[in-house]
């Protein structure tokens, strides 16, 4: 044990970058991808190596800045969540055409379940449409492995490959060895070939034809070909799995006594699933179980599908996180035994919701905008401030930077209505630089009627309090630029933008009506609603808040106006009616529930 | 010199809470304390958006496991930092299994597992550190034997040694969290 230490997938990603020789690190934070960046960091201070490491404003951006570092022969890496490589997804479709010169990895953490997501999207299936090659690690360790396989095989071909942990791998936490750090000691260089990196269409033509050749021999590259986990078995039926569900069923066969009867295959590359497995399995006519998440991109493959099953014949659940307690009935079922404890168990109940945070800012600005527009439609983005949607101060969301787009879309619908609602965005400052930019330009030049609300807390809050373009810092605290929000939304065209402390109420909520105001009359406002996050540490301390102890006299009549309509953890209460309390451990003194309750009896 | 051979240790264990008060700390203090006693270790933890205050809980497993979770009636334990969080993870545990659970007042209702009750939330206030109910209840569990066999699979000791081996370079809050780990361990609290 003595080289083994406990570490979070992430980590564990991160080392396998470090030990590989990578150079170059780009991210943007999502989860369940985000701790992968600030961890390669730390490795490469430890280690003291040599290697750019940054977040990007968005997805997009920092595949860009990586695959082109890639160009110069120099390994590079970007990680995000599922939903980033959607962002990314431009220029990922390009890089597989003309495939790169250093290694190129491309890590999208998957979400089954989805624990903190939009979607439950398979991100192999983008390496499918890409044709790019992927990995699909089952634990911190082997998600480690695949960063050395990755590289090797990215730079065999030439070709970008992509490592795709799930949740549970990201976030599982397992002793793993530390391995030597390789010393690559690369030159970079660009090498000019405007045929293959600024290809027209005709060249991209033979670019296409030669990845598709590309494509063909890795599926034949032995180095990551299924494994038969337990080859003395050879009988008439056989599970193939990947990813998490391969460590799920490894166990559960054991604990059934299955293991030397049913044959385990492990996918490590599900696509392009390789050509002699399929062969091999289609030959020994055995019945195949095929499990795996979230879309049967493994099952997919398999032409001749009579005796297998899996998601496509409904064997197998489509839609959910596949947990070991389902995953044990399937394979019991398929292998004809009874799965251990058949006895009803109670139903879990539900637990909490989550909430804002006590004193969090966003708190006060929803309180402020409800109070200023009473009314009116409230668009919203992805961020802690998702979680305004408890206190009715969140209608709509989509995705990155659609608050101010589906504003415009509301507005467009119902501008000639007779009573055209008020409508209220609002979206932190980290996703207005991420895609809200481009959608408030828009607004601007077909001069839409609305507020946007930048919810500025300085940082990223809702993935780990990581900096934004204005912080100021980079992620390992280098200084960088600030870049000035008032002077960006001026600089789209925007003639109200106006900047507050949502902790003011009283002003805060005058300073949103006005802005309403001008919407109503002239175009589209901006308010910038100004109030470090309280969790992030990283700001400095004469930011900080004065502590204001507040208490509830015996003016509170149990009517819950402020748990209802404030939501904060820190308002508490015994029974339906009793009077509110303040919760000590959970007050942070930020003093707005002074303004929110209608019987004046919360004070200092 | 008698030599003994003690069967390997494989233990599973849950352990719930609300976003904040530190579920990720204790379940990371006993995998180290796991990793120390030469055992292989898996976990699988909540982040993102339920650490806003949602319900959190991590699954710990110690031995010789692939999965990172528990499937439900086989964990030997659960560790509750709020009162609800049994009835959420009731169904994980196995029978004859342990839960340990912070708790005002005694907790009933449960007759396939040992429920063990105390009051960190008092043991914390009694300390000065509302924040400390997560290493409280850690020090009770270590604390508790059933049928005269350890509730955990490592002991106060272990614990201390890992504390000290993670916070080298922070004497308070290493102080604090000894302190802390041993209210719980002495705690008086229980029901």
């Amino acid at each position: 044990m003595e080289n083994r230490h406990l570490m979070l997938g992430n980590q564990a990603i991160a080392r396998g970058l470090i030990e590989n020789g990578c150079s170059l690190a780009t991210s943007y934070p999502g989860t369940p991808a985000s701790e992968i960046l600030p961890e390669v960091v730390k490795w490469a201070r430890d280690e003291h190596l040599q290697l750019h490491a940054q977040w990007a404003v968005n997805e997009k951006v920092a595949f860009e800045i990586a695959y082109t570092a890639s160009l110069t022969g120099l390994r590079a890496v970007v990680s995000m969540k599922q939903v980033g490589l959607n962002v990314a997804s431009d220029p990922l479709m390009s890089a597989a055409y003309m495939g790169n010169i250093g290694g190129f990895l491309i890590i999208s953490a998957d979400d089954p379940g989805p624990h903190s997501s939009q979607t439950e999207q398979d991100s192999r299936m983008m390496a499918m449409m890409a044709k790019i090659p992927v990995l699909d690690p089952d634990s911190p360790e082997q998600a480690k492995d695949m960063i050395a396989w990755g590289y090797a095989l990215s730079e065999a071909f030439q070709i970008p490959v992509m490592l795709r942990p799930a949740t549970r791998v990201c976030h599982a936490r397992q002793d793993v060895a530390h391995g030597p750090i390789i010393s690559l000691d690369r030159t970079p260089a660009f090498q000019k070939n405007p045929p293959r990196w600024a290809a027209t269409p005709n060249f991209r033509l033979q670019l296409h034809h030669a990845l598709e050749k590309k494509l063909q021999d890795i599926s034949q590259h032995a180095a990551t070909a299924p494994i038969h986990c337990n080859p003395e078995v050879i009988g008439d039926k056989a599970i193939v799995v990947s990813g998490v569900a391969a460590a799920h069923v490894r166990e559960i066969l054991k604990d059934l006594h299955l293991w030397d009867k049913i044959s385990l295959y492990q996918v490590l590359q599900p696509y392009p699933l390789h050509t002699s497995f399929i062969e091999c399995l289609e030959k020994n006519g055995s019945e195949i179980l095929v499990i795996e998440e979230t879309t049967p991109v493994i099952e997919m493959q398999i032409g001749n599908r009579r005796s297998v099953r899996g998601k496509i014949d409904g064997y197998v659940p489509a839609v959910g996180e596949l947990l070991p307690e389902a995953i044990e009935k399937i394979v019991a079922g398929f292998a004809g035994v009874l799965s251990a404890p058949s006895i009803s168990l109670p139903p879990a109940k539900p637990g909490r919701r989550p909430t804002l945070c006590a004193g969090c800012p966003h708190r006060a600005s929803f309180f402020a905008i409800k109070k200023a527009a009473p009314k009116g439609i409230y668009t919203s983005d992805i961020g802690c401030y998702t979680l305004g949607m408890n206190l009715g101060a969140v209608d709509t969301f989509i995705c990155m930077g659609a608050a101010i787009s589906q504003a415009e879309g509301f507005y467009q619908a119902l501008k000639n209505e007779p009573k055209r609602p008020d409508i209220i965005a609002t979206l932190g400052d980290s996703t207005f630089f991420h895609a809200g930019i481009p959608a408030l330009i828009d607004a601007v030049v077909q001069n839409v009627r609305f507020v946007l609300v930048i919810l500025d807390n300085r940082t990223t809050a809702m993935t780990g309090n990581q900096p934004t373009p204005s912080s100021g810092r980079g992620i390992a605290g280098e200084p960088t630029i600030s870049v000035d929000i008032e002077a960006l939304v001026r600089g789209c065209g925007v003639k109200f933008c106006q900047t507050g402390d949502p902790y003011d109420v009283p002003a805060f909520i005058s300073l949103v009506k006005t802005a309403i105001k001008f919407s109503r009359e002239t175009g589209p406002a901006v308010v910038i609603s100004r109030r470090p996050c309280l969790l992030d540490r990283t700001q400095p301390p004469e930011t900080r808040p004065p502590v204001i102890r507040v208490h509830v006299t015996e003016n509170c009549d149990g009517c819950h106006y402020c748990i209802q309509h404030f939501e904060c953890p820190a308002l508490v209460t015994d029974s339906d009616d009793a009077p509110v309390r303040i919760d000590p451990a959970g007050c942070s003194g930020c003093g707005v529930c002074i303004h929110v309750c209608p019987k004046k009896a919360i004070t200092i | 010199m008698e030599l003994s051979v003690t069967p390997p240790i494989h233990q599973q264990i849950i352990v719930s809470g609300v976003g904040g008060q530190g579920v990720l700390l204790i379940t990371r203090l006993l995998a180290e304390a796991a990793m120390m006693k030469e055992c292989r270790v898996l976990t699988s933890e909540t982040h993102g958006m339920a650490q806003r205050g949602g319900t959190v809980v991590s699954h710990l497993k110690v031995g010789d496991f692939s999965s990172p979770l528990i499937r439900p009636q086989a964990a030997d334990g659960l560790l509750a930092l709020k009162p609800e969080n049994i009835a959420q993870y009731s169904r994980f545990v196995k029978p004859g299994g342990w839960a340990v659970v912070n708790s005002p007042a005694a907790i009933s209702g449960y007759t396939d597992f040992s429920v063990i009750s105390v009051d960190a939330d008092t043991d914390a206030r009694a300390i000065g550190n509302l924040k400390s109910v997560n290493l409280i209840l850690l020090g009770a569990a270590l604390s508790r034997t059933s049928e005269g066999v350890p509730l955990l699979f490592c002991n106060y000791p272990n614990i201390q040694a890992v504390l000290h081996q993670q916070y080298p370079d922070a004497p308070q809050t290493l102080e604090k969290f000894l302190i802390a780990l041993n209210a719980g361990f002495s705690s008086c609290r229980f029901f």
